[in-house]
């Protein structure tokens, strides 16, 4: 039979024992923590960050959820993230369909930081990446069915910037154009306004985080006219530029019609 | 009918000898000071009168004095985030301001947990419920590490994502008292967790923010103090108060073990609630400093040197 142990001895390894039972518990806290962390990090698409905002990784760990930036916003745009509303609690975030960034050109929400998870070396409103435009709804799009909306093309602060209107035959009627709203990323701020601004039921027009909106090219991947532009001349010597053979149009009859055409 | 001495409730003595003010005066203080903090907050929106703007976490008053909390700023820092200008000055101005006076003075005068966790532990004594499992006072130390290993290994401050104390804050002052939202069920979740699980389970025992602020204030001056402890009746009431029962014994019961009268422990939040309910009036607010075994402080009488060397 084993001997009672010591006053002494008992109490140490009550001591131990307790501490090995607080040390699991803060273990298993921990772990549960770093999970929560890792799964509410996910941002809804339609969640846009403030302008200046740092990559959301990085962002999670400096802004302090305190709210500054959404007090000095002067059209409620912002606004922070309650529990269970998507965005990690506590962050700043708008939604472009709700109210859009109205792009303050001293961008007051940026100055109002305190701990640079806006980027203070935003100083140009229209350098602001919040997001980019896609036109997600070809079926839908007014212009694309061959009406002149122009509705986002106009809201755009950018305008003739950021969305340009692309002309295409109208394959449709056969006789008439379409004017196509087509975003380019690199003017782009992620604003909203199109969003905000456009017509239909659902939005044509989504502001989405740039890593959904964009292709990327693969880093090996050349594109042949911008090399060529970039080296000032064809990239290898003596290519012969053989003439291209012309189109030869058929003869017109004396109605207009071609010749050999035969209905 | 429960028997009458369970219904004895502590301070109903010092209300007797004293009177209300004398036995309730640091709780009203104290509650008059949490609510102030909110209040603080809470005219820009209500009012449009702009005192305070942010929130508990980081904070700008008047537009000039930048606060912020230095929990969240070690928590950046180990994610790898150096904090820019305002929220460095913020910090430091906090961590100088606690190291001063107690850091666990936030938890009892500004937080607004506490508000919650009182109320809890006011029920509790009415009702007189069990004390509930007792969770190891180390718990809320391992908490913070735990907290600060995650934030180091996730890269972002991960006590934010939970933290019970900002989201009712953000509840309160961005919902403007009306919107608070799911900031209740927060609040409802430690009210009962206080009641039913474990007795001053939240603020004392498992809250990492209390436990950072705890060590800071370690070595702070400002100090409750036994002054008169030889004036102790046994009555056990400040015990009954005190959210960090533990932290009274070697002060008032340390005169035979060579320890002074000064509350010495971190854990000690300066509520004062001692100082109300004692009907002896042994506690007060005091410095740190002339902590010896044997002086009395109240009556001036200066100690000798050999009981300043057994001290």
């Amino acid at each position: 039979m084993a001997e009672p142990l010591s006053p002494k001895e008992a109490s140490r390894r009550e001591f131990l024992a307790g501490t090995a039972r607080t040390a699991c518990a803060a273990g298993f806290f921990g772990t549960a923590l770093a999970l929560w962390v890792r799964q509410s990090q996910a941002l809804p698409a339609t969640a846009l960050r403030p302008p200046g905002a740092l990559a959301e990784r990085d962002f999670l760990g400096a802004c302090a959820r305190c709210g500054l930036c959404v007090r000095d916003c002067p059209y409620d745009t912002l606004k922070l993230a309650e529990p269970g509303s998507g965005p990690t609690v506590g962050t700043p975030y708008f939604e472009a369909r709700q109210v859009p960034c109205e792009m303050c050109s001293d961008i007051p929400c940026v100055a109002a930081c305190p701990t640079g998870a806006l980027d203070h070396g935003l100083q140009d409103i229209a350098k602001a990446k919040m997001g980019v435009a896609v036109l997600v709804g070809h079926e839908t799009c007014l212009n694309f069915l061959g009406l002149r909306c122009d509705v986002c093309y106009r809201a755009c602060p950018l305008i003739g910037k950021a969305i340009t209107l692309e002309v295409l035959h109208n394959q449709r009627t056969g006789r008439h154009a379409v004017f196509i709203p087509t975003v380019h990323s690199d003017a782009c701020t992620g604003c909203g306004k199109c969003e905000k601004a456009c017509v239909l039921e659902e939005a044509a027009i989504k502001v989405l985080p740039p890593k959904l909106a964009l292709g990327v090219l693969g880093a090996h991947y050349k594109l042949g006219w911008e090399e060529k532009r970039k080296h000032g001349g064809p990239l290898i010597e003596g290519i012969i530029d053989l003439p291209d053979r012309g189109y030869d149009a058929p003869d017109r009859n004396s109605q207009g019609g071609f010749k050999e055409f035969k209905p | 009918m429960k028997p009458a001495t369970s219904l004895r409730l502590p301070g109903s003595a010092a209300v007797a000898r004293h009177g209300f003010w004398q036995a309730n005066r640091w709780l009203i203080l104290r509650r008059l000071s949490q609510l102030l903090f909110l209040a603080l907050f809470l005219t820009g929106p209500l009012f449009g009168l702009w005192i305070a703007k942010g929130s508990l976490t980081s904070s700008l008053t008047l537009n000039v004095l930048p606060l912020t909390d230095p929990f969240f700023a070690l928590q950046a820092l180990l994610a790898h985030h150096a904090l820019e200008g305002k929220a460095v000055i913020g910090a430091l101005i906090v961590l100088a301001v606690y190291a001063l006076i107690g850091g666990r003075m936030y938890c009892s005068w500004v937080c607004p947990v506490n508000l919650v966790t009182d109320a809890s532990a006011w029920l509790r004594a009415r009702l007189d419920l069990p004390e509930g499992v007792a969770l190891n006072r180390s718990t809320r130390l391992w908490i913070l590490g735990a907290v600060l290993v995650v934030s180091a290994l996730t890269g972002t401050a991960a006590w934010e994502f939970v933290n019970p104390i900002a989201i009712l804050h953000r509840g309160l002052v961005f919902g403007a008292l009306y919107g608070a939202g799911l900031a209740w069920i927060v609040v409802a979740a430690l009210f009962l967790f206080d009641l039913a699980v474990s007795s001053r389970g939240w603020c004392g025992r498992l809250c990492p923010v209390g436990a950072f602020y705890g060590l800071i204030g370690n070595k702070s001056l400002l100090r409750v103090r036994a002054v008169a402890r030889e004036k102790c009746d046994d009555c056990l009431d400040c015990y009954k108060v005190c959210p960090e029962a533990h932290v009274i014994s070697p002060a008032l019961k340390g005169e035979g073990r060579g320890l002074g009268p000064v509350v010495l422990s971190g854990d000690c939040t300066n509520c004062a609630r001692c100082i109300d309910v004692c009907p002896e009036r042994v506690f007060d607010f005091g410095p740190r400093w002339k902590n010896h075994a044997t002086h009395d402080v109240l009556t001036g009488n200066r100690p000798d040197k050999t009981s300043q060397a057994a001290a």
